[in-house]
């Protein structure tokens, strides 16, 4: 209880940057996977992904934080239809 | 009606006090989105705005939603907030009343009440801001122009009490209070910037050298401890609210307490009733004192938090006890305040009989004669012991 109280008022984060420490993947049906093969690294996947879980090294596209990701295929269908390098699979399969 | 200078006595409706003292207050941000009655406030308060009499940000918003929206943005931000409504408006703020106390935002609103719809209806009673008595705000309630003014500043300062934080709503009524033009004493700006002091918000969300983030989910682990924080501190408001009105009565020569105790000393039959009904209803305790019949009026000025022992102490001894509701809670037992003055009771050793009377609805007149027939069955009940209607509709 006493560690209860010391929660902050009105349930405010108090700093930045803390949903990196907090998976929320875990509700995704669908989970994108790249084909890097394809991939021309435009980064549009990356600018269009809500959740900012499109992870680039170096300039280059290289896959998915999938603690993050909640699998909504904006990035799919966001690749340029020329490339179309991400599907979406079914995390059941 | 802009007022753009005063003098320290004054006739004013109980819409232009109330923008004044909220003039006088200066707030950072004022969302605003009008309805009848409280339409006045904003006007004037606009008015206030154009004349560069307040350095306040006037957002006028699309909707009343919009505007406790904008309130809890502009509040999480750091900013003193202020806005005024009524009935539907109060209503249509409803999701983010609850937001704002949660997120524990001291906004502080002006809710002219009155009657919800349908049938639609502009005039007073108090559905609104009773509808709204779970929504975790403070609320006052008053029952002269003067006393809507004053509480104004009492709202603020136990609002942003650092052992309170809630969200406060001060309550008048509608037409008869906002409408109707007293008497009443004001404060000079030097004295209201005295007592409301400076407002230093917390986590400012504007503040980007330490980002935060307000409104995050909590789930199962953690939601109830939120709930549990916020009840504690409307539980300290209390004390706050009862040091708050002391304060304010030593400084201004206005006595103020959490309730209204009436000529209750050594009452047989007692009216509890709040906001301007309270006056019609002392008018008649005194013409029956006068004929030798002890009665008295309990008016609470604060409802939420629920002065509980305050109201038993009050209550102690009396020994029948209407309560007149001028709102119904329709669930066949009375009205809201019936029912949580009555629990308030319970536990006395020898408690009063408690009945309860909805009167006034959608500005239906509460009268003398209507005060004078309750006290006539109090009185009544007091010599048979017997009540014979627990709940009913009067001034129909
Ligand atoms: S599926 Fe949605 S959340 Fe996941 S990487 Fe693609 S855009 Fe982002
Ligand atoms: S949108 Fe397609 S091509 Fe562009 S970086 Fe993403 S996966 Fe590669």
């Amino acid at each position: 209880m006493a560690e209860h109280k010391k929660l902050p008022e009105g349930g405010v984060i108090e700093k930045g940057g803390t949903a990196h420490g907090y998976s929320t993947g875990g509700w995704r049906k669908l989970r994108p996977v790249v084909d890097l093969g394809k991939c021309t690294n435009c980064m549009i996947c990356w600018v269009m992904c809500p959740d900012s879980a499109v992870i680039v090294q170096d300039g280059k596209m290289v896959g998915f934080d999938l603690e993050h990701c909640k699998g909504c295929g904006i990035c799919a269908v966001e690749c340029p239809d020329k490339v179309k390098a991400i599907k979406m699979n079914e995390e059941a399969d | 009606m802009a007022v753009t200078a005063h003098t320290k006595k004054a006739a004013l409706t109980g819409n232009t006090a109330v923008a004044i003292a909220m003039k006088q207050i200066n707030p950072d941000v004022y969302p605003a989105y009008p309805i009848t009655p409280s339409t006045g406030i904003v006007e004037d308060f606009s008015g206030f705005v154009a004349d560069g009499s307040v350095d306040t940000e006037l957002i006028t918003v699309e909707s009343e939603h919009s505007a406790m929206s904008a309130c809890i943005g502009a509040s999480a931000a750091g900013a003193r907030v202020m806005t005024a409504t009524s009935s539907q408006g109060l209503a249509l703020m409803w999701e983010m009343l609850y937001i704002a106390s949660g997120m524990r935002l001291p906004i502080v609103i002006a809710d002219v009440n009155r009657a919800l719809s349908a049938p639609i209806n502009i005039h007073c009673d108090h559905s609104d801001s009773m509808g709204a008595r779970d929504a975790g705000w403070l609320q006052l309630y008053a029952e002269t122009v003067q006393e809507a003014y004053d509480n104004v500043f009492m709202a603020m300062r136990i609002a942003e009490n650092a052992k309170v934080m809630l969200p406060a709503m001060v309550c008048m009524d509608g037409f008869i209070t906002s409408h109707a033009i007293e008497n009443l004493d004001l404060l000079s700006d030097e004295e209201v910037r005295g007592f409301v002091g400076e407002y230093k918000g917390r986590n400012s969300l504007l503040d980007t050298d330490n980002p935060v983030t307000w409104g995050a989910m909590v789930l199962q682990d953690h939601y109830i401890t939120f709930k549990h924080q916020q009840s504690e501190a409307m539980t300290r408001a209390k004390g706050v609210a009862a040091g708050v009105m002391k304060e304010f009565g030593e400084k201004f020569g206005r006595p103020y307490g959490l309730i209204d105790a009436y000529r209750l000393e050594d009452a047989e039959a007692a009216i509890v009733i709040m906001n301007s009904a309270a006056g019609t209803t002392k008018v008649v305790v005194d013409d029956l004192r006068k004929q030798g019949k002890k009665v008295g009026v309990l008016r609470l000025r604060l409802f939420r938090p629920f002065p509980f022992k305050e109201i038993a102490d009050a209550l102690r001894g009396v020994k029948v006890v209407a309560v007149l509701d001028r709102a119904d809670s329709m669930n066949s037992f009375g009205g809201p305040l019936f029912n949580e003055l009555r629990s308030a009771l319970y536990d006395l050793d020898n408690r009063p009989k408690v009945m309860s009377r909805i009167y006034g609805l959608g500005g239906r007149d509460y009268k003398v004669k209507d005060a004078v027939e309750v006290f006539e069955e109090l009185l009544n009940i007091s010599k048979t012991g017997k009540i014979d209607t627990m709940t009913k509709y009067i001034t129909l």
